[in-house]
């Protein structure tokens, strides 16, 4: 009976949707938007963190009736933040659920593993944090609400060298991550242009958990600092390790580090370094502090950069959503009515109209700043600087574009 | 000097976790020429039981020697059960059919371990700190850890226990009559179920004891930690020959040293190509291994 109850509001809502169009039918229309991310796997927490945003940003857009009473429901498949399973787990989203767009991925290497996908099938993608460069040059259906890794490598570089004064810096990089390679390429470049010097580059493979063999031939080089352009759950270890093997100098790195994990992992050995990030917790913007509240007050526990990126990414999509659906054809084409999807046609209309709507984003305030799509689909915002400390990660500088 | 001493220790203590690890494998394909594919999650296993006994004890609040103590033995223990169980319920009933078969299946379990354990426990999980954990600064550069120490202690001690069982038993007298001729072993009277049985505690009680080991020292155990070391720990005991108990933990070592070496004097960039290829070269010249023909306690 509850039930039945509780069904009756959505009825009524969907009746008076429907009655423009068709007689008899009392579907619900929802718009289906798809997500792939690593909720399980080595970056486990990317994918949660991630999921949690966009789940927030659905849920507050669905509580306001939603693109013009129609609400959205995500549907999700786990990647277990392997390249061949996102590509699986897109297609699955694909074919089964025909979605008007798609958000993901958090690691460059997966979003790169669908992308082409989606653009051979017209699907536009937003990817919350894929900062690789080579992640939106797959093609004009592919974007993104974070900066790229030139700017943060350079970013990152600006800081070592002039805020920090370090001269002489080792960089040990993941050679299997297109984003680690690549963060660590343009730190090289900023850094060596600015009068530094890399004192040794070292690599290690992803699942590694023995760096000792890296770190010793690095340390020995003396440098200042170690470059650790990795994601979390292997920088915790290379800096115990580093430490182990008498390392006292600082470890720099990028967003990459974002995880409460890293520090259960790095523990005392990790205090004290810094990276570049796309957002501060301690950031006193009303947008950003307006965000950690509702979402502490959902999770029950601080968002990271990543939450973030995730709820901006879905903040931009549902933005583009509600420009399309203007235009009533339009809005009837975004939508599908429970298991009736809406003609092929239609769908290929509305999904090149919501391409165009994304393109067009400028000055979206977002949480992790303002967004700005530009014409290579990337978005431009600053960077921020944060230490890691015992109490959490603080602001300690913001690096503009 | 100093960096190759200290890439020396760093060669020998990851050499000594895959040597633990590499005696499953190789104990097992002696007694049923099978790869036991599911060695490496017998591994992975054991970490994550050493972190629920560490928790159950307190051992992860207040390490004492007796917690930690029941810690191994409860994660060994565990392991053996595993290994048996495995045994009895995935290789025994088919140990008539191919050996495709039971390679197959060996894989099958593998996976679905695997899986299981990322439902059950989750991505990752952060380890407790159980033993004491010092460096000692030998030179400038040259730093002796106290987990190296205690990995390669550990790793002795167990050798030599395993060395007595095999030569001084009469359970190891068995395991050998069975890695010679099973049949005749049969024929003999020798209840052969149990001699492989105990063959699988064995080995996956000494993949428990590398797995403590790793965890500590690691600090973080995940479902797929298992795939990794599991496969590098499969090449040693094929390098050392196959079946071969020494064969195993020479293999191990040398493959622990190259990977080191490697990495720290030529590129980090190819070291898994590099160790590879060193290791088809030797393979190349000895096909069976290094000890794989003369092994004379072949179990």
């Amino acid at each position: 009976m509850r039930t039945l109850l509780s069904f009756l509001p959505a009825l009524s809502l969907s009746a008076l949707a429907l009655t423009a169009c068709s007689g008899g039918e009392t579907l619900p229309k929802e718009i289906v938007v798809g997500e792939y991310g690593s909720l399980t796997g080595a970056e486990a927490t990317f994918g949660m963190s991630t999921k949690n945003g966009i789940d927030l940003a659905t849920e507050e857009l669905n509580a306001k009736g939603g693109i013009g009473g129609v609400p959205v429901r995500l549907v999700v498949e786990d990647d277990q933040g392997k390249p061949e399973e996102a590509a699986t787990a897109v297609s699955k989203i694909l074919s089964r659920d025909r979605p008007v767009a798609v958000l993901g991925e958090v690691a460059s290497t997966n979003s790169l593993a669908a992308a082409p996908l989606l653009q051979t099938n017209g699907v536009p993608m937003i990817s919350p944090s894929s900062t690789n460069p080579k992640v939106t040059e797959q093609g004009d259906f592919i974007f993104r609400v974070c900066f790229i890794d030139p700017f943060q490598g350079t970013a990152g570089a600006k800081f070592a060298y002039t805020t920090k004064g370090l001269r002489n810096v080792g960089i040990l990089k993941d050679v299997k991550s297109d984003y680690s390679t690549g963060l660590a390429q343009y730190f090289t470049e900023t850094f060596t242009k600015l009068g530094g010097v890399i004192a040794g580059e070292e690599a290690y493979s992803k699942g590694d958990v023995d760096f000792k063999a890296q770190l010793t031939g690095l340390i020995a080089k003396n440098p200042d600092a170690l470059f650790i352009p990795g994601y979390y759950t292997d920088v915790g270890l290379i800096a115990r390790q580093a430490r182990e093997l008498g390392f006292k100098g600082p470890f720099l790195g990028g967003d990459g580090w974002d995880s409460a994990e890293l520090t259960k992992i790095g523990a005392d050995a990790i205090m004290g370094s810094f990276f570049t990030n796309h957002y501060a917790v301690d950031d006193p913007n009303p947008v950003v502090q307006g965000f950690i509240t509702k979402y502490e007050a959902k999770y029950h526990e601080k968002p990271d950069g990543l939450a973030a990126l995730g709820y901006d990414s879905a903040q931009v999509l549902y933005a583009a959503m509600a420009e399309v659906a203007k235009d009533p054809k339009m809005a009837e084409a975004l939508a599908d009515r429970s298991a009736i999807p809406a003609t092929e046609e239609g769908r290929k209309a509305a999904r090149a109209a919501l391409r165009d709507a994304i393109a067009k984003t400028a000055g979206f305030a977002g949480v992790t700043g303002n967004i700005t799509i530009d014409a290579a689909r990337n978005a431009q915002k600053p960077a921020v600087v944060v230490e890691v400390t015992a109490e959490g990660n603080k602001f300690v500088e913001s690096i503009a574009p | 000097m100093t960096v190759f001493l200290q890439q020396l220790i760093n060669g020998l203590s990851l050499g000594a976790i895959y040597a633990l690890i590499a005696l499953g494998y190789t104990m097992v394909y002696g007694t049923l020429q099978l790869i036991n594919f599911a060695h490496s999650e017998v591994f992975m296993m054991g970490a994550f039981a050493s972190l629920y006994l560490a928790k159950a004890t307190g051992a992860d609040q207040n390490p004492t020697v007796a917690s930690v103590a029941i810690v191994i033995a409860g994660t060994m223990a565990f392991c053996a059960l595993l290994g048996m169980t495995i045994e009895r319920l995935a290789y025994r009933p088919l140990r008539k059919s191919g050996r495709l078969n039971l390679l197959i299946t060996a894989i099958g379990v593998s996976m679905l371990l695997r899986n299981g354990t990322l439902i059950a426990a989750g991505p990752l999980a952060s380890f407790p700190s159980l033993l004491p954990e010092a460096q000692w600064q030998l030179a400038p550069g040259l730093t002796l850890r106290s987990m190296d120490v205690i990995t390669l202690s550990v790793t002795l001690v167990l050798m030599a226990l395993l060395h007595h069982i095999v030569e001084r038993t009469q359970m190891g007298r068995a395991m050998r009559a069975v890695s010679h001729s099973r049949d005749a072993a049969a024929l003999m009277g020798i209840p052969v179920d149990r001699v492989i049985a105990f063959t699988f505690a064995l080995g996956s009680s000494l993949a428990g004891a590398a797995a403590f080991l790793r965890a500590v020292d690691m600090h973080k155990i995940d479902p797929e930690m298992g795939t990794n070391m599991g496969l590098k720990a499969f090449v040693a005991a094929v390098l050392g020959g196959i079946g071969s108990i020494p064969g195993a933990v020479i293999g191990a070592i040398l493959l622990g040293l190259s990977e080191t070496f490697v990495s720290g004097y030529l590129t980090s960039t190819y070291r898994d190509a590099i160790a590879f290829c060193l290791l088809i070269v030797i393979l190349l010249f000895r096909p069976s291994g290094l000890l794989g023909k003369h092994a004379p306690e072949k179990v």
